[in-house]
């Protein structure tokens, strides 16, 4: 479980913009009819976006109405999974994962970067207020350790040097591009490949 | 070392691209019709003669799951749900899956469900893997546009639709029930068993749940038949796996390999060794986070199946490989993953919700030389309780690290940490978890 903080600022109101409306509605028509309630997460993601990233309270209240869900489950569902921001974060969200195995191969040093060029603590705007950052447990791609997510884009291979550049691209505006900072290929071993030989230079 | 001829994911590192015509080329599609119309008994049967067993963790023989579906469908609509949350620790093998070989999982979902009398298929991707979920998107939209899915898929007569579901961040949604309460829109809390969801699933009808690399070798089993996959491997520990080497490694990879590799072999051949020598290991997490570390010893000889792994008291778990060597602390590593369980408990059951934090505040006491010689029973004790005493195997899996630690690492402990008993000297120590044993009440 993790501990969410609300935001003290909250917008008045919130809708979906029609496009977003669009996509809300394809969602739900994944669900069987009478189990509308299915569409939940998808639909507080089209919230997120659509709001730099976190959701307001007007947010979580529209989507049950759309829905026709009781309020309070849908803001258990934000409060449950991690994934909900329910106060800003930055336009950069950056997440590092510091789990075991991404620990042994230097995790710890990401850490230090973002603290040394973002902010002090998580969950912290940067000075020039466009990037945060975040302790996170295993994303998924341990081959690749270590590494961070920045808003829906994985980085990989990281090294110190690398992810200070990466992150000070960030707080110059640009999002660099994503994938291995060696230019490794995907999660093939980079020495010594002994498999697969036939597609290798294909 | 298994053939290239023999692995069923060769596109595994997108060396022959992601796209539908591919692997078409790569023979994907290619008589899926005549597949089905040999009926759902005899699928059901190939599958269970080539011992296939689940790659989700469990190892359940995925034959005798698929068996468990109600024969004749009835009011109640059946489900198929695949099982893309892959967030155990050490573990992403299913991430190539889903970006680079999508068309075998769709192709294994189409037969499965078929086999089980399903219309509908879910495929719930963990809410980080944005780009993998877009992915797999595009490839089930490419299936669709050559009628490949849909209805009258590949001209069988049978129709299925497929749909992503996105979690968001949660660990315990990968174990199946709590998958599917959050399929239906809730928390993800995991259900109490039985019912089994094959009789009572997604919204109370019959569903199966398997994990993607199980569906995906589907279509290559009963292609090359049952006896191809039965005969790589062991007896009950058949066909191919993809291994996750992480951690002290040169080479960290994902690798496609033969059940019952030595796991030395998979270490020394494809993850480059580990960095500072093979006498520089520690330890190795065989297979995720959840499975207890084997010391180097074990590790010399130990090969990589279910049932050897058991032997060792140990697991295949994921397949996930994570290489400890001896520049790291050992207690530190177990307390880093003692705290991801401390993060993703969902609070349902209190050994479970209060064990995990016991586990972490201890270990890192321990790591930090504040334990004491009692303690290390005591910390066992805890994941005795745990352990068996709760709704969802979470439990086991966070208890089971910590017991492989104490059972392979206790001198380490030992060395580390006071002989006195920090109680005797009445320290009033505010986190300490025996804090109790001081006060007079409670004596
Ligand atoms: C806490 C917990 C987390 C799990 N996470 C996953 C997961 O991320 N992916 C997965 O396929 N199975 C996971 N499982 C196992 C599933 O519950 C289930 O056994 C599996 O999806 C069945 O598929 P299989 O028979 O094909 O292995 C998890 C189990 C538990 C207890
Ligand atoms: S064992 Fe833990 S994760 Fe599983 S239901 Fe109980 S509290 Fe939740
Ligand atoms: S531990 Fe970092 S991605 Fe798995």
């Amino acid at each position: 479980m993790s501990i969410k903080k609300l935001s003290k600022i909250q917008p008045q109101s919130f809708e979906f913009s029609k496009d977003n409306l669009q996509k809300a509605e394809e969602e739900i028509k994944k669900y069987p009819k009478d189990r509308k309630a299915s569409a939940v997460m998808a639909l507080l993601y089209l919230a997120q976006n659509q709001n730099d990233n976190w959701i307001p309270l007007a947010g979580i209240k529209y989507v049950a109405n759309l829905l026709g869900i009781p309020y309070i489950q849908v803001y258990e569902v934000t409060t449950f999974y991690s994934m909900f921001n329910l106060s800003p974060v930055g336009k950069y969200f950056v997440q590092v994962c510091t789990t075991t195995p991404c620990m042994l191969r230097g995790a710890k040093k990401i850490v230090d970067v973002c603290k040394k060029h973002i902010s002090k603590n998580q969950n912290e705007l940067s000075e020039n207020k466009t990037c945060s950052w975040v302790e996170v447990e295993c994303l998924g791609a341990c081959a690749n350790a270590p590494m961070m997510q920045i808003n829906q884009d994985y980085f990989e291979d990281l090294d110190e040097n690398k992810t200070e550049e990466i992150v000070q691209s960030l707080l110059k505006g640009k999002l660099p591009a994503p994938g291995s900072a060696r230019n490794r290929k995907s999660t093939a071993p980079e020495k010594e490949r002994k498999t697969l030989l036939q597609g290798k230079n294909a | 070392m298994l053939k290239d001829e023999d692995r069923i994911f060769k596109n595994l590192y997108n060396d022959l691209g992601w796209d539908i015509d591919s692997a078409i080329n790569r023979g994907d599609w290619i008589h899926t019709k005549d597949l089905i119309s040999k009926g759902k008994e005899w699928i059901i049967k190939e599958i269970k003669d080539s011992e296939l067993r689940g790659r989700g963790g469990a190892g359940f023989p995925t034959g005798l799951k698929l068996s468990f579906a109600p024969k004749n469908v009835s009011t109640r609509p059946h489900y198929l749900v695949i099982n893309a949350d892959e967030s155990e620790p050490g573990t992403c093998k299913d991430r190539d899956i889903l970006r680079f070989e999508a068309q075998k999982l769709i192709e294994g979902c189409l037969i499965t469900s078929y086999a089980i009398g399903a219309h509908t298929c879910y495929i719930y991707i963990r809410g980080e893997y944005v780009r993998e979920g877009q992915r797999l998107q595009e490839a089930i939209t490419q299936a669709y546009n050559k009628k490949f899915i849909g209805k009258n898929a590949c001209d069988s007569g049978w129709d299925l639709d497929i749909h992503i579901h996105y979690g968001a961040g949660a660990y315990i949604c990968g174990e199946e029930t709590a998958l599917l309460e959050s399929l239906e829109g809730k928390k993800g809390l995991p259900r109490l068993k039985p019912p089994f969801p094959a009789l009572v699933g997604l919204y109370g009808c019959p569903t199966i749940v398997n994990n993607v690399e199980t569906i995906a070798v589907v279509p290559t089993i009963l292609k090359r038949g049952a006896k191809w996959f039965a005969s790589l491997g062991k007896p009950k520990n058949t066909g191919t796996k993809i291994f996750c080497i992480s951690g002290d490694v040169n080479s960290p990879c994902n690798v496609e390999e033969e059940m019952g590799i030595p796991l030395k072999d998979l270490i020394e051949k494809h993850g480059g060794g580990v960095i500072g020598g093979w006498n520089n290991l520690q330890a190795v997490i065989p297979g995720g986070s959840s499975m207890p570390l084997l010391p180097k010893s074990i590790c010399e000889t130990i090969t990589m199946d279910f049932d050897s792994l058991i032997k060792a008291k140990s697991g295949l778990g994921t397949a996930g490989v994570v290489v400890i060597n001896k520049d790291h602390d050992i207690i530190k590593c177990i307390a880093r993953i003692a705290k991801f369980y401390k993060h993703e408990s969902c609070g349902q059951c209190t050994p479970c919700r209060e064990g995990c934090g016991w586990m972490w505040r201890m270990l890192e006491r321990m790591a930090d030389g504040e334990g004491t010689h009692k303690e290390i029973d005591l910390l066992y004790d805890v994941t005795k309780q745990i352990e068996g005493h709760t709704i969802c195997a979470f439990g086991e899996g966070s208890a089971w690290p910590v017991q492989g630690l104490i059972r392979h690492f206790r001198k380490e402990i030992e060395k580390r940490s006071h002989e006195e008993p920090l109680v005797k000297k009445k320290s009033n120590i505010p986190y300490l978890i025996d804090q109790h044993i001081l006060e007079k009440d409670n004596a």
